[in-house]
């Protein structure tokens, strides 16, 4: 595309309420890798993410998409919001939810072409969730409705992709297949952003991160951020706490996907 | 004798023909557009901008000195506007929630309306009970007539045209834009990250609200146009899977609760209008009786075979 970053982020500041929640947060993210934003509860991952899509207006600051500006790069850039943002019970079906991803190139008046169909169908195919297809939302497991939102983001064919916790409460199949999408965008070239709250895979799962609390603690390649000073800055003294209890939550959760075992 | 009863009788099933009819539009218009308040979980919006647009009909006909239809859809869709804008302005500014600010703002719109009615009843053509219950009944002897007063044709009630007009601009406002309205009412934030303008569209259907409510207020009133556009959605809302569906079901229940209601009220002899909201919740409460049995019997059904192999 151009020697841009995908991604600059420029001293933004983000209060909610009067409330300070980010602070002069500056980074930028290299192209065609998968980046994590952790960080504790309360820290600001999400509300940087809504900063970034300017759903949240930042009191200062500047971000910059292959150097451009939102508006420029709307069509390039695809969010994925948290999954409990929307009504389930929404009279809808699993393709017109993943088509709505091609709303972007569309006039208001227009509705999808056959083109636009293939596109959706392709996203769902990659994302196991053909056969859902004309399932109605509220008929699907979390994980289920996690991949269909990812479609829908993969059927926007962005280059940089902004997710909220795209693995909060899925099961192990899903999460599989995020896995199996992140390798996919990275082979094209993509970039993803993902908040992310799972310590344990984090390294596992991504090449950069980005560590907050309500400021930047560090951001760079997950082997040089990922250290115990800086997890111990990120998290306070709670992290060893913390640790144990996110281990433990993993462990359960495999238990109960074998159960056998 | 007989010719001249026969055309009394023809004359009246004619002032039936007409009633039905605009009832029907009114409660078409107000479901379809009822579909989107109740997704976009703005119920008590539509509420407010019923009652509200009696001070932009006030208005309008007091600044302009007439009563033509244009006039008073535009002061109604003004004051809608204004309505909707104020009380997102005060749940903002103040902090009230926002339900509160919608109470607030149109109480108080309503209210002047009502004193503005009482002030200059001798040169408006509004009562204070016609404004709250409406009179269906009343509504094929307001006609429009094209031409001259004394010669001119009779085209027929002046709120059946007001209605045919405003339903027409629902219908197709509602075709070309579907895509964008579904989008905007199922996801707000996604809909800012593709680059729509949510501002548009939620002002876009605050308008149709205020020109439906204002048609429908000859015919059923202030109060019970509400009913008309939350019941028949919402019940449609309990059994669609689709948006489209949604809409077809909202419509086909806003049809039988006019024909249920035609019938009740005339049965009774009892006000129409009343009698329609009636049977709309009426049918309401049938359909939630039945999908609450067909849950139990298909529980049945689905638990029999685990029984049998318990015992």
């Amino acid at each position: 595309m151009s020697n841009q970053p995908p991604l600059k982020v420029d001293q933004l500041s983000i209060r909610y309420h009067h409330k300070p929640v980010l602070t002069d947060v500056s980074f930028e993210i290299p192209p065609g890798q998968t980046v994590a934003i952790v960080g504790p509860n309360g820290a600001g991952k999400s509300s940087l993410l809504k900063g970034i899509m300017n759903l949240t207006p930042a009191i200062q600051g500047k971000v910059q998409f292959y150097g451009r500006t939102l508006e420029e790069k709307r069509l390039t850039t695809a969010y994925v919001p948290q999954r409990e943002e929307i009504d389930w019970d929404f009279p809808i079906n699993v393709m017109d939810v993943v088509l709505m991803g091609r709303h972007g190139q569309l006039k208001f008046w227009q509705r999808p072409s056959r083109c636009d169909r293939q596109i959706a169908e392709q996203a769902l195919k990659d994302l196991k969730m053909w056969d859902f297809r004309d399932r109605q939302i509220a008929q699907l497991s979390g994980g289920q409705q996690q991949r269909v939102f990812l479609a829908r983001a993969l059927a926007q064919q962005a280059s940089l992709y902004l997710m909220d916790e795209p693995f909060a409460g899925v099961d192990v199949a899903t999460e599989k297949t995020i896995i199996e999408l992140f390798k996919q965008l990275k082979a094209k070239g993509n970039t993803v952003v993902c908040v992310h709250h799972d310590l344990n895979t984090v390294g596992e799962y991504f090449d950069h991160v980005i560590l907050i609390n309500a400021r930047l603690i560090a951001a760079g390649p997950a082997h040089q951020v990922l250290t115990q000073a800086n997890l111990n800055k990120t998290y306070g003294g709670r992290l060893s706490l913390l640790n144990d209890l996110t281990e433990q939550m993993y462990r359960s959760r495999l238990d109960n996907a074998h159960p056998g075992d | 004798m007989s010719t001249l009863f026969q055309s009394f009788n023809l004359s009246d099933w004619v002032l039936d023909l007409w009633i039905l009819a605009t009832a029907s539009l009114v409660a078409a218009a107000c479901a379809l557009v009822g579909v989107f308040l109740i997704l976009r979980r703005q119920a008590l919006m539509g509420d407010a901008i019923s009652h509200s647009v009696l001070l932009g009909i006030v208005l309008a006909y007091l600044i302009s000195g007439t009563n033509a239809l244009w006039v008073m859809l535009l002061g109604a869709v003004i004051i809608g506007l204004v309505t909707a804008w104020l009380s997102e302005t005060l749940h903002k500014v103040s902090r009230l929630q926002s339900d509160a600010s919608i109470g607030i703002v149109f109480t108080l719109f309503f209210s002047i309306g009502v004193i503005l009615v009482s002030l200059y009843t001798g040169q408006i053509d509004l009562d204070q009970e016609c404004v709250l219950y409406g009179e269906i009944a009343f509504v094929p002897f307001d006609t429009v007539i094209w031409g001259d007063m004394e010669t001119g044709t009779d085209l027929g009630p002046r709120a059946f045209w007001l209605i045919l007009i405003v339903f027409a601009v629902v219908l197709i406002s509602l075709l070309v834009g579907f895509e964008r309205l579904k989008t905007v009412t199922f996801h707000p934030s996604l809909a800012v990250s593709l680059g729509i303008n949510i501002t548009f569209w939620h002002y876009f259907l605050m308008t149709l609200v205020s020109m439906t409510t204002v048609a429908s207020f000859d015919a059923v009133g202030a109060i019970l146009v509400v009913a008309l556009l939350i019941i028949p959605a919402a019940t449609a809302y309990l059994l669609a899977r689709s948006l489209k569906t949604m809409l077809w079901l909202a419509v086909a229940y806003s049809q039988m609760a006019v024909w249920l209601g035609y019938a009740i009220a005339f049965w009774l002899n009892s006000a129409i209008a009343a009698a329609i909201a009636v049977s709309a919740g009426l049918l309401m409460g049938l359909t939630l009786v039945l999908i609450q049995l067909s849950k139990q019997y298909h529980k049945r059904t689905h638990a029999h075979p685990l029984r049998q192999i318990k015992d």
